[in-house]
C-alpha cells in the first residue's frame, strides 16, 4: 500500500519508531486523511474506529488494572499539499489502568491542509496516562491545526501531555486543552513550539483543580523568529483544600516576532494555592555572554539557548 | 609559586614588594621591565553619572595568580566585565592589552578565542543544557567528568543534570569553575569564586584556582576575603576607581584590613 509507505516515511522523518508499528506486541493506529491504514490491539486494550466522509472516530478503552507494557503508537497525517483530517477520539482508562501514548502527526507537504482533533479523555481513579504528541508540518506553513482535548481525572489519577512542534513550519495552530482534576490527582501539560515565518500560534491550556490536594502544572516553551506570533493563555483554578497549581511560560522572540502570555490564576478555596511566572523577551543577555565567554559566537550561543529552552 | 620563579613569563619580572608614588600605592611594572599576560593601562569607565574606574592600571604576569581585593561596590566586577568585553562595558579611555596587544575593540567571543574567560559571581542558569554539555562546550570530546572531580563533584551524580535552577548556588558555582577549567584558558577572571560555597569546601576552591595556573593560565582572582587572597602570588587593592596598592598578598591584605587606603580619604568609598 503506497500511502502506508509514504506515511511511514514521513513518520520516520519526525522521529517515529517504525519498528514499533511492525511489532506484534505493540498497539498502534495509523490514519491517513479519513482512512484507517492499520490498527493493532493488545490484551486489555480495545480500539474501535469508524470512518465517515467528514472524519474518523476512534475509541480507545484500557481495562481496569491493565498496564500497557509498550506505548500505544498513533500516527495521523495528510501527505498531499491539500487536504483535511478530522479526528474525534475518546480515550478511557479504567481504574488503575496505565498507558503511554505516543502520537505523531505528519503533514510534510502541507500548503492548504486542515487538521482538527477533538479528544475526550477520561482517567478513572488511580489511572495513569502519559501522552506525547509530536508534529511535523513541512516547510510551507500552509496548514491549520486545531487540537482540542477535554480531560477528566478521577481521584489519584495522573495525566501528563507533551505537545512538540519544533521541526518545519507551524502554520496556524490553535491548541485548546482543558483538564479537570479530582482529589490527589496530578495534571501536567507542556508544550514546546518553534515558530518561523508568519506562523500564528494560539494556545489555551487550562487546569481546574477541583479535588483536594490536586496538583497542576502548565509549562510552555515557545521560540519565535521572523514574523511569527504567539499568544499563550495558561489558566489554573484552585477550588479545593490543598490544591496546588503553577503556570510557567517562557517565550523567546527574535527578529519581528511577537509574543504574548496571559497567565490566569483563579482560587476559590482559602487553602488552595496557584502561582504563575511568565518570561517573554529576547535571549537573556547574561546567558548569551556566559556562553560567548566560553568561545561560542553570538549565533551559536543563541542557538544553544533556544534549543535548551525547547528541549 | 613565588613571584621570582615564574617560568616562561616573556621576560616578566613580577614586582614582589609594594611600591608607592606619593601618598598612593601604585603598580610599577615599567620600572621593573615587566611584560604582562594582561595589562590594564589607565582605564576609566563611567556608568551614568557614576565614575567607576578612574585611571586604573594593573598587570598580571604569565601563570600568575593575582588577587584583586576591594570592598563591596568598589568596581571589581565591573573591571571583570571590562576585561571580558561584555556589552556596555567598553572603557571610556585607557587600554586593555592581552599578550602585548590592545584588545579594546574585540567582542566577548573574540576575546574568548584568544584564551580569555571568566566565571561570574552569580553564574546564570540554563534550561535544557546538561552539565555534561556545558562543561564540554568547546570540546565535546573532553572528559567532562574529570573536570567535575577537580571541583569536588561526583560525575555520576551531576553529568546528566541540567544547569538549571535545580542546582544550588554552590553546585552551580563549582560547575562554572569546571567549565572554565575545561576551556584551558590562558587568562581567567574568577569573580568571587568562593561566594556561595560552604566554608568546609574552602580548601577545594583554593586547589581549583591552583589548577588553572597548573594548566598554564594566569588568574585574576576577585575577592573581598583576605584569606582567599593569601593564596595568590601577588595582590592589589581597588579603591576609588584605581589600584591603590600592589604587592605580596600578606602586605596587601594587611593594608586592606587596616583600611590604610589614602584614596578612601578623598573619594566616596564603601569601606
Amino acid at each position: 500500500m503506497p500511502e502506508r509507505e509514504d506515511l511511514l516515511t514521513a513518520y520516520r522523518r519526525c522521529g517515529g519508531d517504525e519498528g514499533a508499528l511492525a511489532d506484534a506486541e505493540t498497539p498502534h493506529l495509523l490514519a491517513l486523511g479519513h482512512a484507517i491504514l492499520s490498527m493493532r490491539e493488545v490484551s486489555g486494550l480495545e480500539v474501535q474506529t469508524s470512518v465517515a466522509d467528514d472524519g474518523i472516530t476512534a475509541e480507545v478503552v484500557l481495562h481496569e488494572d491493565v498496564r500497557l507494557n509498550r506505548p500505544l503508537h498513533l500516527c495521523f497525517g495528510v501527505l498531499h499539499a491539500e487536504g483535511m483530517q478530522r479526528i474525534t477520539m475518546r480515550i478511557h482508562l479504567k481504574k488503575h489502568a496505565s498507558a503511554q501514548i505516543v502520537a505523531h502527526c505528519v503533514f510534510p507537504e502541507a500548503r492548504k491542509v486542515q487538521h482538527i482533533m477533538n479528544a475526550m479523555i477520561e482517567l478513572e481513579a488511580g489511572a495513569e496516562m502519559r501522552y506525547a504528541e509530536t508534529h511535523f508540518h513541512g516547510p510551507y506553513g500552509g496548514i491549520e491545526v486545531l487540537p482540542k482535548a477535554m480531560v477528566r481525572l478521577g481521584d489519584r489519577a495522573r495525566y501528563s501531555a507533551d505537545f512538540t512542534l519544533l521541526e518545519g513550519r507551524v502554520g496556524a495552530l490553535g491548541l485548546d486543552y482543558e483538564v479537570t482534576a479530582g482529589a490527589e490527582s496530578i495534571a501536567e501539560l507542556s508544550a514546546r513550539i518553534f515558530g518561523h515565518g508568519r506562523d500564528v500560534i494560539a494556545l489555551r491550556e487550562k487546569v481546574v483543580l477541583n479535588g483536594e490536594n490536586a496538583r497542576g502544572l502548565i509549562k510552555t516553551r515557545i521560540a519565535l523568529e521572523g514574523e511569527a506570533s504567539a499568544e499563550v493563555t495558561g489558566i489554573t483554578e484552585g477550588n479545593a483544600a490543598g490544591a496546588r497549581g503553577h503556570v510557567d511560560c517562557t517565550e523567546v522572540v527574535r527578529d519581528k516576532a511577537i509574543a504574548k502570555a496571559v497567565p490566569i490564576v483563579h482560587v476559590t478555596h482559602p487553602l488552595a494555592k496557584v502561582t504563575h511566572e511568565a518570561a517573554i523577551g529576547s535571549v537573556d543577555k547574561k546567558q548569551l555572554e556566559t556562553l560567548m565567554a566560553h568561545g561560542l559566537s553570538p549565533e551559536e550561543a543563541v542557538d544553544m539557548i533556544v534549543k535548551g529552552i525547547l528541549r | 609559586m613565588s613571584s621570582d620563579t615564574l617560568p616562561d613569563a616573556a621576560n616578566a619580572s613580577i614586582p614582589d614588594t609594594m611600591t608607592s608614588e606619593g601618598s598612593v600605592w601604585s603598580l610599577s611594572d615599567n620600572q621593573h621591565g615587566a611584560t604582562w599576560m594582561l595589562e590594564l593601562k589607565n582605564l576609566s569607565f563611567r556608568a551614568g553619572d557614576r565614575r567607576i574606574l578612574d585611571g586604573c592600571s594593573l598587570g598580571v604576569g604569565q601563570q600568575e595568580i593575582h588577587a584583586l581585593l576591594g570592598t563591596n561596590g568598589v568596581g571589581k566586577s565591573t573591571l571583570a566585565y571590562i576585561i571580558m568585553g561584555c556589552e556596555g562595558y567598553r572603557p571610556d579611555s585607557g587600554d586593555i592589552l592581552f599578550a602585548g596587544k590592545v584588545i579594546n575593540e574585540l567582542g566577548i567571543s573574540d576575546r574568548a578565542r584568544l584564551g580569555i574567560t571568566m566565571t561570574w559571581q552569580e553564574p546564570v542558569r540554563f534550561e535544557g543544557i546538561s552539565v555534561r554539555d556545558y562543561v564540554s562546550l568547546r570540546n565535546p570530546s573532553c572528559d567532562a567528568g574529570s573536570y567535575l572531580r577537580l571541583v569536588g563533584l561526583d560525575p555520576d551524580r551531576y553529568l546528566c543534570r541540567m544547569v538549571d535552577r535545580c542546582l544550588s548556588g554552590g553546585e552551580r558555582k563549582r560547575i562554572e569553575l569546571a567549565s572554565a577549567l575545561a576551556l584551558h584558558p590562558r587568562f581567567v577572571v574568577l569573580d568571587e569564586p568562593d561566594s556561595g560555597i560552604d566554608m568546609l569546601s574552602f580548601n577545594d576552591i583554593v586547589l581549583v584556582i591552583r589548577q588553572f595556573r597548573d594548566h598554564g593560565a594566569s588568574v585574576l582572582l576577585i575577592t573581598h576575603r583576605p584569606e582567599l587572597a593569601l593564596m595568590a602570588d601577588r595582590a592589589s587593592q581597588l579603591c576609588g576607581g584605581r589600584i591603590v596598592v600592589t604587592g605580596t598578598p600578606q602586605d596587601v591584605t594587611d593594608f586592606f584590613l587596616a583600611k590604610n587606603c589614602a584614596v578612601c580619604a578623598e573619594v566616596v568609598c564603601d569601606a
